[in-house]
């Protein structure tokens, strides 16, 4: 691994942080440690293989880690329908055609998937590897992450119109 | 002939443009039948767009000085130092890195005298339309020598500059904007060789078109505008090219410029 090749990266892997977080500093934070990281597993990097996709799976781990860590406040990050916990919904007239607004309002795993397609670009099977799960889980959490995205942004009561897809 | 159901997978890769063609048209039948799903599958194309409308300046954000050290291999690391040349490719880099950094220091606070605070910058990646605005008002004043290879020689420069770029490059013809070839030049870019072409209008007006092939890391933007210091900038991203037009000259016809300049790179 080259260190060129690392800065090159930088770039998408704060896009994609952002994205997920929605707060600078956080995203940033995870990226500087997804550098170290990657620096201190330099060892477990095939030359060769795909060093987008071994960065971006070491980030979310390290997202994962941080979900998991105790004292923060998390949410379940289950498969099984829930709902997810929102605030006062009175302005939300105003707000239900912010895509930044209504991304906040999709689970987290959902959101990381429904990102990796939208701004990486990734075929399915890729983002089933980056993030360790089967390809049939990235399908079912895009799935209901788009709808999630589109029932939020059309300002439909949230849980209305969940498709349930295998 | 039986065509396979249409599951959900196969809409959600219709959204992704990840269909083989056959399927495409498969799925294209099925919504044509199906307006709802249609409806829905609109929504999640616009959603692609919208998410990428709204993160994808976040590529063009200027990275971090803490990142960028984090980037390079820490000293802890170590990897067969007996095979590393003296001078690594890396190392060069950073030597022009540097360089690049005194240049852009020295332009930056010219070009900020008086109007601006002077921004320090110790960032080795420079924005492309920092890196083309600087080149521009370095070299587009020189009375005597505003080229290496005038436009007289266009054959030769053009050899020269696409063996030098790894790919092939060519000046735009702008005469029908009133704009003709001075001729061309090599730079140095963020990590490795880079091409500027100058050319003039009657009343002797300086324009500047940057082209780098040292883009790794977006597919393609929309022309975006900066303006730094008195030199206006179009710049714009298509796969490793990456194309800064810099002028003097107001917005408009600035991207007057830059318009026909893209068309013609698009037909290249």
């Amino acid at each position: 691994m080259d260190s060129s090749a690392l800065l090159a990266e930088i770039p998408r892997l704060r896009r994609y942080a952002r994205a997920l977080l929605g707060d600078r500093v956080a995203a940033d934070d995870l990226v500087q440690d997804t550098l170290e990281r990657a620096w201190s597993r330099v060892a477990q990097w095939q030359p060769g293989s795909n060093l987008r996709a071994w960065l971006f799976s070491i980030m979310h781990n390290l997202r994962v880690d941080q979900i998991r860590r105790p004292n923060l406040p998390t949410y379940s990050m289950e498969e099984d329908d829930f709902e997810v916990p929102t605030r006062a919904t009175q302005s939300d007239a105003l707000e239900v055609r912010d895509i930044a607004h209504a991304l906040s309002q999709v689970p987290d795993e959902q959101r990381a998937v429904l990102l990796l397609v939208a701004l990486e670009e990734m075929g399915y099977a890729e983002i089933a590897s980056t993030l360790g799960i089967p390809i049939g889980t990235v399908m079912s959490r895009l799935s209901r992450g788009r709808e999630r995205l589109r029932v939020v942004m059309e300002g439909r009561p949230s849980g209305a119109n969940l498709r349930v897809v295998r | 002939m039986t065509a396979l159901p249409i599951t959900e997978m196969d809409l959600h890769a219709y959204v992704d443009k990840l269909l083989p063609e056959a399927r495409r048209a498969e799925v294209e039948v099925y919504l044509a039948n199906n307006p709802e799903e249609a409806e829905r599958l609109q929504a999640y194309q616009a959603q692609n767009l919208a998410l990428k409308d709204l993160f994808n300046p976040l590529l063009d954000e200027p990275i971090p000085e803490k990142m960028l050290s984090l980037a390079s291999q820490p000293a802890s690391v170590t990897v067969d130092a007996k095979k590393r040349p003296f001078f690594s490719r890396w190392s060069l880099e950073r030597i022009a890195a540097g360089l690049l950094i005194a240049v852009v220091s020295g332009v930056s606070g010219w070009l900020a005298h008086g109007q601006y605070q002077p921004q320090i910058r110790s960032a080795q990646v420079v924005p492309l339309s920092r890196q083309a605005a600087v080149a521009h008002v370095v070299y587009s004043p020189d009375v005597r020598r505003p080229v290496e290879v005038r436009a007289e020689q266009e054959d030769q420069l053009v050899t020269w500059l696409s063996k030098r770029l790894g790919t092939p490059v060519r000046p735009p013809k702008l005469g029908a904007l009133g704009y003709e070839l001075i001729g061309g030049r090599l730079l140095p870019g963020n990590s490795g060789p880079v091409a500027q072409f100058m050319y003039h209008d009657a009343s002797g007006q300086r324009l500047t078109l940057y082209v780098t092939t040292e883009n790794t890391a977006n597919q393609e933007t929309g022309f975006r505008f900066a303006q730094e210091g008195p030199v206006n900038v179009f710049y714009w991203i298509d796969g490793k090219f990456g194309y800064a037009l810099s002028a003097g000259i107001d917005k408009g016809e600035l991207s007057r410029v830059a318009t026909v300049v893209y068309d013609q790179l698009e037909h290249k």
